[in-house]
């Protein structure tokens, strides 16, 4: 029992990351009619904005101290970070909370990235076929991953989560099980409450705002609410500023779960595109609801217990899973009728 | 069997293979007239020749295609290992190998249209590439990729009284090494074939039925016409072609490993056949020429070849441009890569094939009086 | 002799009755049309002749064998051939391929790995393909990319495509719509033409002009039932017909 929960747990966060993507992936597929295969880089684009903030909190001051001496009779270095030197124990905690800062600066700057992504590349493709939209984007996630391997490097960057969110937490206590059977990492629940809190932002924002209103009328019905003379262009815009907003916080967040490396927007993207055809393209819940699910499921199928009895399963669970929806029901779990059937 | 072939199509043939066998002659002046990179041509020539024959006719856009290529390789070496160091077996296997199991994920696959078929695609070869690193390690040797040993059993050779001796063997065609010119001119005969047969496909009343399956399936059903088959049908020739170039990667090189399955790779043969002209017969050929040329070179570049090419601007200037430029050679070749893509999808959608046309409508546009009319080449 | 026959057949879209117990027999020879006011349900008892709709209860059958559950394609293969609302062809394709592709269906069957032989090397078909163009007059384009031709072009290039299968039973869904006056005529002719060869037809038509200038048989729908079916002249004095379809006026 314990067990089972603890692969619940264990597959919520990697689920809350998957279905961040999917979300803004489908909301721009509802909306735009774009298939974006440059979702994934906007994820890892996010997390290497926290690798930014925090390479440019740690900046060191250099200070020669005459008094000391190494071992070599040169005066000792002494280095501290600017913040620290700025603003003592202020600039101490800014360090240690770098992962939670990094969110502040990402909403910016994946805002600016999505907008200038938009209205550069993507709306030119709004007419042109589905193949040529996935080629296209495909190619600028190269580049963009591309890029960053020549800013940072190949090898993955670890970013520390607070001290604070450091620890685990036993979680069996906290619903009645043993003491030490079920214990989580802190962080780990946190993003997961982070990515609900998410969630349901971008639900609320498009359920009760007049904005999200005629984004969601744009997914049943583009057609008809271009004809109702509301400039659907700059929505098309936000919409997609806001997907990619989405995308890097939830890259910026995982950060200290998985050390951020060039490619993994590409490993993400292959899986979140599965996450949003099993939920059903062009379908909010079924996005959320799929992203979940198969992140929990991947978790039962890396027991150890699964694959004696299916060995590699966990390897392939989400490519299978995909394969049986799409054959037995074409449109996802929540698809609509009519979208993207040609 | 030539009999209702036209004369056009006769010349483009000959043309061809002759450009192909005086290959290490014509690409000599560019750098390009040694026998490894020729070989690369040839290879991945055929590969892109079968995916045009679906993504170019039909319209269907595999993201699994690697998949195939990679079951080639894994094929053949295991023909080397088991039965034969003569190539032969090995490509026939392999491309058999390569069909049946295009066979198997088409006919799963193609029972969806559009976005859906391209990510079951891509479900597919991950599924097949996560397994070959894990579960099936026996057959495929994991990380460390499938190679060859001294002790394998190689039933025939020994049958045939063949005794490799004490040296690790390598692929021979009757006592001919498949490695330099003649492992080259293999694959370049194995090129025309290919070549061969998808012109006659892409004249023949099936290519006809393909080309219709991209322009119109609803009306193709209404006419008659059964689209499953004939798009699995070319789902599996492509398959086939696949095979066989990932069969004489191995026979070139006895080696094969998973990463030659990812969807990258995969990725990549859709970009030489776009680049050379989808749906044209001669593009991916020239597609997948460009790319293997380009890559060598970029990745050739380093550091000191970019100070030296700039050695005459001032020196600021030099040290803008050598990091500039340093981004996309080298280690940086996949940033010109992704960049040619988008430039290509964006400017050129009908690939390098468009490009000569438009050149040449232009010219006789301008030279030759109008008259010509662009529309039946460019949709060719 | 009926070559077409339907019988009983209902269907529902949800809370909607879209058919009510429709009953058709179509002679062999004969031009049959099918007119109604919009939404009488003429179109979906086209989709249930050609498989794209199945019917709740009810047969529809066709020389003798039932239609339903049948694919598309394999209805075509039975001998019925469809014209669509709007124009269903080839774009990609020169207008010579487009029509010799269902000259090739009606030859190989539904699918045949035909794919050594040249098309060129067709001649028979591709005499037949021409000679279909030079009929709908659009021979000297047979080189040209569909996608090129006018609307009225396409109609009549999607007529020689259905003709050219030498179909037993041609299926019509408003083959004027949108056409000028000038057009209807030369439709209406190059129709007339088709049904001296004895081709059936099945018309659906709101043009009056064009269903009295062409029909044998008239059937008349409305609120998914058929209401009257008679020659041309007795549906013209029919008074449920006016009443019901042009709502009293006087035709």
């Amino acid at each position: 029992m314990d067990a089972i929960v603890l692969q619940i747990l264990n597959g919520l966060d990697k689920g809350g990351a998957y279905a961040l993507i999917a979300l803004g992936l489908t909301i721009i597929f509802g909306t735009l009619g774009v298939v974006n295969f440059a979702h994934g880089a906007l994820f890892m684009l996010g997390a290497f904005c926290a690798v930014t903030v925090k390479a440019l909190l740690s900046l060191e001051k250099v200070a020669l101290d005459p008094t000391q001496t190494t071992a070599w009779g040169t005066p000792l270095e002494i280095r501290t970070p600017y913040v620290e030197a700025w603003f003592g124990d202020f600039g101490t905690a800014m360090l240690n909370y770098s992962v939670p800062i990094s969110i502040l600066i990402a909403i910016p700057v994946m805002l600016l990235i999505g907008v200038s992504m938009e209205r550069g590349l993507i709306r030119f493709f709004y007419k042109r076929p589905h193949a040529e939209q996935i080629l296209v984007t495909f190619g600028l996630a190269i580049v963009l991953q591309e890029i960053v391997k020549s800013l940072f490097g190949a090898n993955p960057i670890p970013q520390p989560a607070p001290d604070a969110a450091k620890g685990m937490i036993d979680f069996g206590v906290a619903i009645g099980f043993q003491a030490g059977n079920v214990v989580y990492p802190a962080w780990r629940l946190i993003y997961f409450l982070f990515s609900v809190a998410i969630i349901g932002g971008v639900f609320a924002f498009l359920q009760f705002t007049t904005f999200g209103m005629v984004v969601r009328a744009g997914m049943a019905d583009r057609e008809t609410v271009g004809l109702l003379g509301i400039d659907i262009d700059r929505r098309f815009t936000i919409v997609f500023g806001m997907a990619a907003v989405v995308a890097g916080l939830a890259g910026a967040m995982y950060t200290p779960i998985l050390s951020p490396d060039y490619h993994m927007g590409m490993d993400f993207l292959v899986l979140s595109f599965v996450v949003v055809v099993v939920g059903g393209m062009g379908s909010l819940g079924g996005a959320v609801v799929a992203g979940f699910t198969l992140g929990i499921l991947q978790s039962f199928a890396s027991m150890n217990e699964v694959k004696d009895i299916l060995p590699g399963i966990d390897q392939i669970i989400i490519y299978l899973i995909a394969v049986v929806i799409l054959l037995t029901r074409p449109r996802g779990l929540m698809g609509r009728k009519g979208v993207m059937e040609h | 069997m030539t009999t209702s072939m036209t004369k056009s199509d006769l010349l483009l043939l000959l043309c061809f293979a002759a450009a192909v066998l005086a290959g290490p002659v014509l690409l000599a002046p560019i750098g390009a007239g040694y026998p490894d990179l020729l070989q690369k041509f040839a290879i991945f020539g055929i590969f892109a020749l079968g995916f045009n024959i679906l993504f170019g006719l039909t319209g269907y856009l595999s993201f699994g295609h690697a998949a195939f290529l990679g079951v080639g390789s894994y094929t053949a070496v295991w023909t080397f290992k088991l039965l034969s160091m003569n190539p032969i077996p090995a490509i026939l296997l392999a491309t058999l190998l390569g069909g049946l199991f295009a066979a198997v994920i088409g006919f799963v696959s193609l029972r969806r249209t559009g976005i859906y078929f391209s990510i079951l695609t891509l479900a597919f070869a991950q599924m097949s590439y996560n397994l070959a690193y894990s579960v099936l390690t026996p057959v495929t040797n994991g990380e460390t990729g499938l190679q060859l040993a001294q002790s394998d059993p190689r039933v025939l050779d020994i049958a045939f009284g063949r005794d490799y001796g004490a040296v690790l063997p390598s692929s021979d065609l009757f006592g001919i090494s498949m490695t330099g010119y003649p492992g080259f001119y293999f694959c370049g005969v194995m090129l025309i074939l290919c070549f061969f047969v998808s012109m006659r496909i892409f004249r023949s009343p099936f290519g006809m039925m393909l080309r219709a399956v991209k322009s119109n399936q609803n009306r193709l059903n209404y006419t008659g016409l059964n689209t499953r088959p004939y798009a699995l049908a070319a789902f599996v020739i492509s398959g086939m072609y696949a095979g066989l170039a990932g069969g004489l990667l191995a026979v070139t090189d006895p080696l094969a490993g998973a990463e030659r399955m990812q969807w990258t790779a995969s990725g990549e043969v859709v970009l030489m056949t776009i680049l050379g002209g989808s749906g044209t017969l001669l593009g991916p050929v020239i597609g997948a020429g460009a790319i293997k040329y380009f890559e060598n070179i970029f990745s050739a570049f380093n550091e000191g070849v970019l100070v030296q090419a700039y050695s005459f601007l001032p020196e600021g200037l030099q040290h803008v441009m050598v990091w500039i430029s340093s981004l996309f050679v080298g280690e940086g070749w996949h940033l010109t890569l992704g960049a040619l893509f988008m430039i290509i999808v964006i400017f050129l959608p009908g690939g390098l094939m468009e490009g000569f046309n438009r050149i040449r409508a232009w010219i006789t546009g301008r030279f030759g009086g109008g008259g010509g009319s662009l529309a039946p080449a460019a949709a060719e | 002799m009926s070559i077409l026959s339907v019988q009983n057949v209902h269907k529902r879209f949800g809370g909607l009755r879209a058919l009510n117990e429709v009953n058709l027999e179509v002679e062999a020879g004969t031009v049959h049309a099918i007119i109604g006011p919009n939404g009488a349900g003429k179109s979906t008892l086209l989709n249930c002749f050609v498989g794209r709709l199945e019917p709740d209860t009810g047969t529809v059958t066709f020389d003798g064998k039932s239609l339903l559950g049948l694919k598309p394609h394999e209805i075509n293969q039975a001998g019925v051939s469809r014209v669509f609302q709007t124009p269903e062809i080839f774009g990609d394709l020169s207008l010579l391929e487009n029509v010799m592709i269902p000259a090739f269906a009606t030859r190989d069957g539904a699918f045949k790995m035909n794919a050594w032989r040249a098309v060129d090397s067709e001649n028979s078909l591709h005499d037949k393909a021409m000679g279909m163009l030079a009929d709908v007059g659009l021979a000297e384009k047979a080189g040209e990319i569909a996608s090129h031709l006018s609307r009225g072009d396409k109609r009549r290039l999607e007529l020689a495509m259905c003709l050219v299968q030498d179909p037993k039973l041609l299926l019509l869904d408003e083959p004027t719509a949108g056409m000028a006056r000038a057009d209807t005529n030369n439709t209406i002719d190059l129709m007339k033409r088709i049904a001296k060869r004895g081709i059936t037809m099945v018309v659906i038509e709101h043009d009056m002009h064009v269903v009295f200038s062409l029909a044998d048989r008239i059937s008349v729908l409305a609120q998914g039932t058929v209401i009257a079916e008679d020659l041309p002249d007795g549906i013209k004095g029919n008074p449920k017909v006016q009443e019901a379809y042009l709502g009293g006026a006087h035709l």
